[in-house]
């Protein structure tokens, strides 16, 4: 889920030059002095003589992520003499570049890509298992999403190395929340529709994104449904989606609509923002970006301060209904320098490096691996602490199903969305939106 | 040396001399820049795109020959039924708007009025503007929260309690871009009828005024007939342009709300390339083409006919 927007990153700009000079500060002693390492034999990875790598990944939506991320890449370059080269690319445009390194057998050697992509091409990338059983040893354990993105689906097989999470927690209002008689966020479905109705009786509606908005109306529809324990597929990719679980889920979904905001049927991934900052809402679903565009503009001081984050409702079991828009990395089989490859990401994924990246971002990317939960990071700032854990969810795009292109399909069409949507405006019934949801998923998912 | 030596024939020119005499040959190499080009960038994507309708291929996979599965999936989805019918909604409404208003303003800026040229330069200027930026402008515009229109009816006229709600529903979305593309298509057909006006020569009028004729006879029997093949034109190219708007409608709604403003181009992209279904994609583009076909020919070929032009007598 990319909470993040071009819109924030603007709006975030100014934080990002505070978080260089935080990060200048925390560079100058042992960045990893918090973060408790276990003593592991190194890898046997001996690089190639005359080895260079080409790399893509995702543009940055903090300035950190990119300064830190070249900074450790020529730190990289310096100890090893391996030359690196990183491109950038822009986020709708990697997964089309990945498909074509994958067809042709050239390009890039090292893909950071998004949380499918390294499922698509199991058979064109080199398996990582040793990489990620020696990085798990060493920092305390994957967190359960990374673990489901980063295995081939139902083995012990890593596929790829996941380098951070961003999560989607609830944001709110905590005085708004108080005044109408709860003290903190509930976690059950009935009280949070209850607080809805209230906090927009007292004229502070919440707001979640109904509109075509990659991130936050995919966010808005899965949340709903994981909470009600619906799903879109089960585990053999089998299309469940019209059951009993979507027809509860998308009932909740209409009554807690009429609690929001007018327009949300129309907004776009900046919109929640927007309207959080303008305090015209009192809560919603989103990435850390609100928080941060709140805190470092003086004028947003007092919503920064009254600012609280928390899992979003309806946790099932125990797992809280999100998932995390996971950056997750891949070697191409066709790298002619597969040894320095591995040790590129080994490099960026040791704590020296990654906790400096963690830090900056102002944990923008959560990490994987569970040693970094000691980081300063999440001692800086406690309202944060909610996109800790992102790593801890236990939902993932296209669930139950294995992860493969489908999902992405399905949010890029916003099947879900128009689901939810259509019984929000009153254009559908439940049980017919979950019918057409079924009709494009079956469509989608036909030869997966 | 004397003359009876001398032979009258030159040396026979080389073969390369010869070939590029050739006029068959010369043609060819010529016409060869320019087919080539057209071939490449036009024939051989607009083949492709074709094939890759009657295939199942997603990005990142090979496909196979479906036939016309994909058209018989889509004449069954909702989404894409809604997409053809908003796409010529759109079309018909938008450029009826668009000639309504550009024709009023280009007979408005043929008068003499002060300050004619910075009139016509202001005109165009929403022509000028990079269509992603207006959408843009248009998107707050339109914002459910920050809508400056909404400010002024509520906070400033208490014309009204609530905001509007521009882009929240499936109707009044759609009448939203609409507005947004006929605001960004008048200064296109305004100008070029503008050129078209002052072709027609000025004696015409003055024998009409001696005639006694009125401003509406004037413009019945002048104007409009004089008019009509540049008409014709401007009328092709617009309907093109809105049949095939793109930027607009993705820069503001994308799709939404409940996938309600799709136009076949913008449904095309969407499963095309964010949803990496190329062939369903390819499918929704090449099912563009007889629309695109037809309403060219419609108002190309009704609108230039010649009765039309010159009276129905005259034929």
């Amino acid at each position: 889920m990319d909470h993040f927007t071009r819109r924030d990153a603007f709006k975030i700009g100014a934080g990002g030059i505070g978080a260089v000079a935080v990060g200048g500060m925390l560079g100058s002693r042992p960045a990893q002095a918090a973060i408790p390492i276990a003593d592991v034999a190194p890898l046997k990875q001996p690089i190639e003589a005359g080895a260079t790598l080409r790399v893509i990944r995702p543009t940055k939506f903090v300035d950190p992520d990119e300064t830190v991320w070249n900074e450790n890449t020529a730190k990289f370059q310096k100890e090893t003499g391996v030359a690196v080269r990183t491109d950038f690319v822009g986020w709708e445009d990697i997964r089309a570049q990945v498909a074509v390194a994958a067809r042709t057998g050239a390009g890039p050697d090292v893909v950071a890509g998004w949380a499918n992509d390294p499922h698509l091409y199991t058979d064109k990338i080199l398996d990582m298992t040793e990489l990620a059983t020696y990085l798990g040893k060493k920092y305390g354990g994957w967190g359960p999403l990374p673990q489901i993105y980063g295995k081939k689906f139902g083995t012990e097989n890593w596929v790829s190395i996941p380098m951070g999470c961003g999560g989607g927690a609830m944001v709110y209002r905590k005085s708004w929340v108080n005044a109408a008689g709860y003290a903190t966020m509930p976690d059950d479905l009935t009280k949070f529709l209850d607080l809805c109705r209230k906090l927009k009786a007292a004229g502070h509606p919440p707001g979640f994104a109904l509109g075509n908005a990659v991130g936050d109306g995919n966010g808005t529809a899965t949340w709903l449904l994981w909470a009600h324990g619906a799903a879109a597929v089960d585990e053999q990719n089998k299309v469940i989606i019209n059951s009993k679980e979507t027809i509860a889920a998308l009932k909740y979904g209409a009554e807690l609509y009429k609690t929001f905001i007018p327009g949300t049927l129309s907004w776009l991934d900046p919109s929640n923002n927007k309207a959080f900052i303008a305090e015209e809402i009192s809560l919603t679903q989103n990435g850390v970006s609100i928080y941060f565009a709140a805190k470092n503009d003086p004028k947003t001081k007092h919503i920064a301060d009254d600012i609280e984050h928390s899992r979003m409702p309806g946790a099932i079991d125990g797992r809280a209904p999100e998932s995390a828009n996971t950056l997750n990395a891949m070697v191409f089989k066709h790298t002619k320098y597969p040894n320095a490859a591995k040790e590129y990401l080994r490099f960026m994924m040791e704590a020296p490096q990654y906790d400096v990246w963690l830090t900056q971002c102002l944990g923008y990317w959560a990490h994987p691996l569970l040693a970094f939960d000691q980081s300063d990071c999440w001692k800086q700032d406690p309202k944060i602490i909610a996109y800790r854990d992102a790593q801890k969810m236990t939902y993932w795009d296209g669930y139950k199903g294995p992860i493969g292109a489908a999902a992405a399909s399905v949010s890029a069409e916003y099947v879900l969305v128009q689901m939810l949507a259509s019984v929000c405006a009153g254009q559908n019934t439940p049980e017919d939106a979950a019918k057409e949801a079924e009709r494009r998923l079956t469509r989608i998912y036909r030869r997966s | 040396m004397d003359a009876s030596t001398w032979a009258p024939s030159r040396a026979r020119p080389s073969w390369l001399a010869r070939l590029f005499d050739n006029r068959i040959f010369l043609i060819c190499i010529c016409l060869f820049p320019a087919a080539g080009l057209l071939l490449a960038f036009l024939t051989y994507p607009l083949g492709l795109g074709i094939w890759l309708a009657f295939t199942d291929t997603q990005i990142g996979r090979n496909g196979h020959w479906i036939g016309l599965e994909n058209f018989q999936y889509l004449i069954t989805d909702r989404v894409f039924i809604t997409a053809v019918w908003n796409t010529m909604f759109y079309t018909a409404v938008a450029t009826v708007i668009k000639f309504a208003l550009g024709l009023w303003l280009a007979l408005l800026l043929n008068e003499h009025i002060p300050f004619k040229s910075v009139l016509r330069a202001i005109i165009l200027l929403p022509y000028i503007v990079p269509t992603v930026l207006s959408a843009i402008a248009f998107w707050w515009i339109y914002d459910p929260q920050f809508s400056i229109i909404s400010y002024v009816l509520v906070n400033v006229l208490h014309w009204r309690d609530t905001y509007v709600d521009f882009l929240g529903t499936p109707w009044a979305a759609r009448w939203s871009l609409i507005a947004a593309n006929v605001w960004r298509g008048i200064p296109f057909v305004a100008i070029t009828l503008l050129a078209g006006l002052q072709t027609i020569s000025p004696s015409l009028y003055e024998a009409a005024l001696l005639d006694g004729a009125t401003g509406w006879q004037k413009f019945r029997y002048i104007t409009s007939p004089l008019l009509m093949p540049i008409l014709a034109i401007v009328m092709t190219f617009s309907v093109l342009f809105t049949f095939t708007d793109f930027q607009l409608v993705y820069a503001i709604t994308r799709g939404g709300p409940i996938n309600s403003t799709h136009l076949m181009a913008t449904l095309a992209f969407q499963r095309a390339i964010p949803g990496a279904q190329l062939g369903e994609g390819s499918a929704i583009a090449v099912a563009m083409i007889p629309f695109l076909i037809f309403a060219t020919l419609f108002s190309y070929f009704a609108l230039s006919r010649r009765k039309w032009q010159q009276g129905s007598d005259n034929d």
